[in-house]
């Protein structure tokens, strides 16, 4: 019945209003911005480039962002332009059509940059090593920060790689994105 | 079937032309349902075909072996961009759409996902594109030098690396192939296992296929769901055979290893789960109309046009095309499952999602039965070292994959690979002009070709 909430909101009492304990609130206040500072320092975005692969390591990842791997949860997630992207993740052979778009994607990123190098063809060449057309795996084109080997390397083992790579490079790389004035 | 034609017979040639390859001698030409017919090279060089689907596969004989289609030489190249031994090189110019206002979008190779790279180049006028040309090669990695001089027991880590989501496809095919060659049978316990990985194969691609159209037309829950269930399936595969995809798990002579302990139930369980879930979301995708307009009359592939390019797999048999490699030519154990293929006419992205989900519960069926009717006894038969030719097909998802080999005292003296992708691009270059440039990557989607099982 509507007229009877009515009532009860014109003749009732506003309850008061629950506050936290004002020590507490500070010091939830002080671990978030300290926890915050450092978490989003390490919400990086990734740029893939598959430079001759045979596109099995490009379903699994894809599989690291479905519902049981969810990349995003370590801050980690794919973008599409190079332009945006902290770390540049290679799959497959550096093959001799793919060379230059991979060195152009490399030099595209905003610096500090990192690059990733995943599965067996991206260490070095993988099966298809000796092909003359191949040119090795991505360190034949680009420097590279990390590799996470396997044919392809199953979800946890690239999330395990990509999060140790952050570790890592925490004190290295420039919180992103900056710490607003007045946080400290 | 194998024959040799003269150089008339060769260009009048009729049938569902499969694929064209040259060796050091002559040039082959492969029809359904396996029809082999080859013609002596002169100069370097062999009579076009006339066959829609065969102007990719002269451009890569040109670029592989020099060998030239006589009437056939103003193609552009397939593979081979001229690029240096570092890489670099020219960028493409391709030639502008004559219409007046046209102008053109430049797409890869690197593209915006998590794809393989290839490039295309859309003229456009307005939103409508007149015109795509898909320029490939950028997987190109030489996988058929690579198998030369390798005995097929080594080579099938190079079949297994031709396209990795139908590493169980392209395993089987060269297994058929070499098997023919070495006139080998393989057990009966292998054949039933390898039924059950490329089903599962199938399945675990259709689903998260579907789901990443979906995701394209801004459905994200079916994506995640649909994404899900292909990682059910990846992990029962893990538990059952101990590897995600089933990658040179299916060798020349039988299986690598036998099905694991907990395997069977673990399967089950993902075919449960699959089975519990997909009308649900099958009735997501049938009853939104926001997803329907998306989907319906988009990206059309007419039936005339797919029976002209023979092709396979859910992109023919959403265009009215019956073709299976299981049933024609067909290859054990598919005769004794009666096979349900369902086929459709309007030949647009919708018809294709039809196709493969309803292909999904077909091989849930098929692996429940491999799985029940399991014989036992050996799992692989060591070929001898063996002198001879052989052709073999498997379907994968996408459509039949076929080898051709040629074993000389064991070893491999002459191999070529078709993927159906080969088939499918110039068909994806036809179904982009008849929407407009933003359903592009739904369309893509939709026929899905293989970069790296086209580009070897």
């Amino acid at each position: 019945m509507v007229w009877k909430t009515t009532i009860r909101h014109i003749l009732g009492r506003a309850a008061p209003a629950l506050r936290p304990d004002p020590a507490l609130a500070k010091e939830m206040s002080a671990r978030l911005q300290a926890g915050g500072a450092r978490k989003l320092g390490r919400a990086l975005s990734i740029r893939h480039v598959a430079a001759g692969s045979c596109n099995g390591c490009e379903l699994e990842l894809r599989a690291i962002q479905n519902l049981i791997y969810d990349l995003t949860q370590y801050g980690l997630s794919f973008v599409a332009s190079p332009r945006h992207a902290d770390i540049l993740l290679v799959t497959g052979v550096s093959n001799r059509n793919m060379a230059q778009a991979l060195r152009q994607a490399r030099t595209a990123m905003p610096e500090p940059a990192l690059v990733v190098a995943v599965g067996d063809c991206a260490l070095d060449g993988g099966v298809f090593k000796g092909s003359p057309v191949v040119l090795g795996g991505a360190k034949a084109v680009v420097p590279v920060d990390l590799v996470v080997a396997g044919c392809p390397p199953n979800p946890a083992e690239i999330i395990a790689g990509l999060v140790a790579l952050v570790d890592a490079h925490d004190t290295k790389m420039p919180p992103k994105p900056k710490i607003l004035p007045g946080m400290t | 079937m194998i024959r040799e034609l003269s150089a008339t017979e060769w260009q009048a040639k009729q049938g569902r032309f499969v694929a064209l390859w040259t060796d050091a001698n002559f040039a082959y030409a492969l029809y359904h349902p396996g029809e082999l017919v080859f013609v002596a090279l002169e100069q370097g060089g062999y009579p076009a075909l006339a066959h829609k689907g065969a102007g990719w596969f002269m451009r890569l004989a040109r670029d592989l072996n020099g060998h030239v289609a006589r009437g056939f030489e103003a193609a552009p190249p397939a593979i081979d961009h001229g690029a240096a031994p570092d890489g670099s090189g020219p960028w493409p110019e391709f030639a502008r759409h004559p219409a007046e206002g046209a102008h053109q979008v430049a797409v890869g190779p690197v593209h915006a996902g998590i794809i393989e790279p290839g490039h295309f180049r859309f003229d456009v006028k307005g939103e409508q594109v007149l015109r795509l040309t898909a320029r490939l090669g950028y997987e190109h990695k030489g996988i058929l030098g690579l198998m030369r001089g390798k005995s097929p027991a080594h080579a099938a880590r190079f079949a297994a690396r031709v396209s990795g989501d139908a590493t169980v496809a392209h395993s089987l095919a060269f297994a058929h192939a070499a098997e023919q060659a070495a006139g080998l049978t393989p057990p009966p316990r292998a054949v039933n296992l390898r039924a059950i990985m490329a089903e599962l194969e199938r399945l675990a691609n259709h689903a998260s296929d579907v789901g990443a159209m979906a995701g394209d037309a801004g459905f994200a829950f079916l994506d995640a769901r649909f994404a899900l269930l292909r990682e059910l399936v990846c992990q029962a595969a893990q538990a059952a055979f101990g590897h995600r995809l089933m990658m040179d798990r299916v060798v020349p002579g039988g299986v690598a290893d036998d099905l694991a302990e907990g395997g069977r139930e673990a399967i089950l369980a993902a075919l449960g789960a699959v089975e519990a879930e997909l009308p649900s979301l099958r009735r997501v995708f049938e009853d939104y109309a926001s997803l329907q307009d998306r989907v319906v009359g988009t990206g059309l592939v007419p039936p005339a046009l797919a029976e002209a390019y023979a092709a396979g797999g859910y992109v023919g048999r959403a265009s009215g095309q019956r073709g299976d490699a299981r049933l024609s030519p067909g290859y054990a154990p598919y005769e004794t499952f009666a096979l349900y293929v369902p086929v459709e006419q309007a030949g647009d992205v919708a018809a294709r999602i039809k196709v493969r989900l309803e292909e999904i519960p077909e091989s849930i069926r098929l692996v429940r039965e491999c799985l029940a009717s399991l014989p036992g006894g050996a799992l692989c038969l060591a070929p001898d070292p063996a002198t001879g030719m052989g052709l073999g097909v498997a379907e994968s998802f996408r459509g039949a994959v076929w080898y051709w080999l040629r074993l000389d005292a064991g070893l491999i003296a002459d191999i070529f690979i078709a993927d159906a992708s080969t088939l499918h691009w110039p068909l994806l270059e036809h179904a982009a002009t008849t929407s407009i440039l933003a359903d592009f990557p739904l369309i893509n989607k939709s026929i899905n070709g293989s970069y790296a099982g086209g580009d070897l």
